[in-house]
């Protein structure tokens, strides 16, 4: 998979000409028996894969009225062509959101349509024969379910509620992906993504705590599975360990002490992610939700807080009162759930906070907005507050902060290529010419105004381009948790402030820069 | 002349039953067909009142067309107003006496065809020439341009050119209305343009055409940003909830 050629950087980001078959070698691996079978999917493709691929086909279009009203709309005006990130990135034209539709729409037509029945010819109906299936495995794994495509289309056609349901249809036929499979098992087993087993979960907790205490002089606590405690930290597992991810949740633990509220992870429901989103699988994802619901019962916690995740909110803001609610054993006055931004957010507000910007002035500082944050969610009381908030929490405790070109952030936001259950390895030239058209808007203000980090608040979006400046001749390190910079800036009651520490701090911890 | 004026009366009658019986039974489905999750396209108005105003800036404006691009915008919209007009101003064949905003409109409504020709031809030549579009183009959406161009020069060509016998058609249409048939002007031209229109009504409930009913069945659009305050909750999807716990 090693063989391609990283994208060349261009001032604005240009449409390709299409390149036919471009991308059709990518795709994921397989999953294995042992990653389908604990999810109740067949273990291989099964005999009979086509009629049961029709037959889930038709269940899903009685249960999703999106999937219908979306397979039947599209006029094929074409605006949403050059929308896709994958598209721009790769030119392959079944990148383009309506391609990557007609290949779900074909089959739809042939099996559930009078047309497609009688005209197939005329309106392009194709049964799901082997080619196309194979189109759809490497295809419906070539969308990272940002729904960029969703804003522009004029009927709201959201390609990832296509993909997502071509994946459930193939998991159902055995034909399941190992990334995603693999984990949404180890969160059932073990209860996060990576595996990690409550004990190793509790030292590296103590570690961090001492790690702050070295740095501030002040004992912050990262608590687990703390009974009684008011506040529920769901974070995406990733913050435990991952850079820059950790500096992240350094900064949650500074700010709940600061805010002097009880909070407490909790071992069973250690993590924020739900992949069950990204295989379309309502069932897997409310059992993954769930667990949530049972952490916050047990531990008899009064809120919910999430952390910096993209997916884990959208599942969580626009999904979770749904799946595993309702939640009136929680208090009302706060939002169920909240986000740590918003918490953050408040704090600043009431002035709660105090911060020394000067500690991050060693960068200047972009922010990309996360797809799922931005597209699928919101923060705070008005439409839009997922935009401003972060921005806002970037601005009061940094100096120099800019934004990319307008067309490419908010809700225009170009995703950062590893998206929708995409972020692994078997991926990996996907993921680089996916990024290109966000690669394109950051150089832009890396040349124009000097940037030297850029702000993401998405575990996905971080382990994204943490491998993937590399490829584009920017340091790994280039990618910061915007509660990272809220750690480096906060000053904590009783620190014992000296400039040294500052300094360490800020060029964010031990991986090399590269430039 | 009889027989013409059969397989036209006929035609009409068959074409309206369809078109009805095919739109209400895709719009049943659509309202049967529960939208289990909540997946406004963000930022999303926070309000039901919100929401229709956002599908009446999407139905009245083109709003996300706007955003996405200037051209299918200009002639995509240019095409649907002008549309909208030609047929308001069709109204006169099915009123007796003509109601008074329909001879308001009269003028514009003359014009507008050639507004739809220029649209209709700008779009199809996007759809040649445009690589993109090009690619994504099947039979069906070639042959549903050539069949609104059809509609639309039929219907100039009896108003600017060859003018059909307007109150004998009249007498016709409102003969069909009140099942005291009428015969049909012989006319080819005439003949050309109803018979495209019921073409037109016969594939309507099975073609893409059904974007215009989709537009407000879709959850990316016509949702309420309110999942944190109101649980929602899809009924199948309750019984899995019954079941489960
Ligand atoms: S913008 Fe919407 S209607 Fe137009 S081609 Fe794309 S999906 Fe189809
Ligand atoms: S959802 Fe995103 S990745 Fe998928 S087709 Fe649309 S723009 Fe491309």
């Amino acid at each position: 998979m090693g063989d391609y050629k990283v994208p060349e950087l261009t001032e604005f980001t240009e449409i390709p000409a299409l390149q036919e078959g471009a991308m059709s070698h990518s795709h994921p691996y397989l999953a294995a028996p042992e990653h389908q079978e604990p999810l109740g999917f067949p273990g291989e493709l099964v005999e009979d894969w086509h009629d049961r691929a029709i037959a889930r086909f038709g269940e899903l279009l009685d249960k999703s009225r999106a999937l219908r009203v979306y397979l039947d709309s599209c006029v094929r005006c074409g605006a949403c062509t050059d929308k896709c990130h994958y598209f721009l990135g790769t030119g392959d034209p079944k990148n383009m959101p309506v391609a990557r539709q007609d290949l779900m729409r074909k089959v739809y037509r042939r099996h559930f349509t009078f047309a497609g029945k009688w005209l197939p010819w005329l309106v392009g109906a194709e049964d799901l024969t082997e080619e196309v299936l194979d189109d759809w495995y490497s295809y419906f794994h070539q969308c990272s379910q940002c729904r960029r495509c969703s804003v522009y289309c004029p009927y709201g056609i959201d390609t990832a509620e296509l993909s997502m349901a071509a994946r459930d249809i193939m998991d159902h036929i055995g034909k399941g992906q190992k990334y995603c499979n693999e984990i949404i098992g180890k969160v059932h087993t073990i209860g996060n993504n990576l595996g990690l087993p409550g004990p190793a979960l509790a030292d590296t907790l103590e570690g961090l705590e001492e790690d702050i205490e070295d740095e501030t002089g002040v004992k912050v606590r990262l608590p687990l599975d703390e009974k009684g405690a008011e506040i529920l930290l769901v974070t995406p597992s990733a913050d435990f360990f991952a850079e820059p991810h950790v500096d992240g949740l350094m900064g949650y633990a500074k700010v709940f002490h600061q805010a002097g509220v009880s909070w407490t992870i909790s071992s069973y429901a250690s993590e924020a992610a739900n992949f069950a989103m990204f295989i379309g699988s309502y069932e897997q994802m409310r059992e993954i939700a769930l667990r949530i619901r049972k952490a916050a019962l047990d531990l008899g916690v009064k809120r919910l807080v999430f952390g910096e995740c993209g997916h884990a909110w959208r599942v969580a803001y626009s999904f979770l009162n749904t799946l595993a609610g309702p939640w009136d054993f929680l208090d009302q006055k706060y939002p169920i759930p909240q986000h740590i931004c918003e918490f953050t957010y408040d704090l600043i507000q009431k002035g709660a906070l105090k911060f020394d910007k000067s500690a991050n002035d060693d960068m200047t500082l972009t922010f990309h907005d996360s797809c799922n944050v931005a597209r699928a969610t919101r923060m705070g009381g008005v439409p839009g507050g997922q935009f401003e908030i972060p921005r806002a929490i970037a601005r009061a405790v940094c100096n120099n902060f800019v934004d990319m070109a307008p067309d490419s952030i908010r809700e225009g936001t170009y995703c950062c290529g590893g998206g929708g259950g995409l972020l692994t390895d078997d991926l990996m030239e996907l993921r680089v010419k996916g990024a290109k058209p966000r690669m394109d808007a950051l150089n832009q203000v890396v040349q124009t105004d000097g940037v030297t980090h850029m702000i993401a608040i998405c575990a996905i979006c971080k382990s994204q381009f943490s491998k993937v400046f590399p490829e584009y001749g920017m340091g790994m390190d280039r990618v910061v948790s915007l509660h990272q910079l809220v750690s480096n800036a906060i000053i904590l009651d009783g620190q014992t402030t000296d400039e040294d520490d500052d300094e360490t701090k800020a060029g964010a911890a031990p991986t090399e820069t590269e430039e | 002349m009889a027989v013409l004026t059969a397989i036209f009366t006929v035609g009409f009658y068959a074409a309206t039953a369809w078109l009805i019986y095919g739109l209400l039974r895709k719009i049943v489905q659509y309202w049967r067909t529960p939208a289990p999750l909540k997946i406004p396209t963000m930022p999303a108005p926070l309000t039901r009142g919100g929401v229709a105003m956002r599908l009446v800036r999407e139905v009245v404006l083109f709003e996300s067309l706007f955003k996405s691009n200037k051209w299918i915008w200009l002639f995509g919209w240019m095409f649907h107003a002008a549309l909208l007009l030609a047929m308001l101003r069709h109204l006169r064949y099915f009123t007796e006496p003509v109601w008074s905003w329909v001879v308001l409109v009269q003028p514009f409504g003359t014009y507008a065809g050639f507004a739809m020709l220029a649209g209709l031809g700008a779009l199809w030549l996007r759809r040649v020439l445009v690589e993109r579009i090009r690619y994504i183009s099947g039979p069906s959406d070639h042959l549903m341009l050539a069949l609104l161009l059809g509609i639309t020069a039929s219907g100039l060509v009896m108003r600017y050119v060859a003018r059909t016998d307007i109150v004998a058609l009249k007498q016709f249409i409102i003969g069909l209305m009140r099942f005291d048939w009428q015969p049909m002007p012989t006319d080819p031209v005439l003949a050309v343009h109803l018979g495209l229109v019921i073409v037109l009504m016969t594939v309507f409930p099975f073609s893409k055409l059904l974007h215009a009913p989709g537009l407000f069945f879709s959850p990316t659009r016509n949702q309420v940003d309110s999942a944190r305050e109101k649980r929602h909750l899809a009924s199948w999807a309750a019984k899995l909830e019954a079941r489960g716990e």
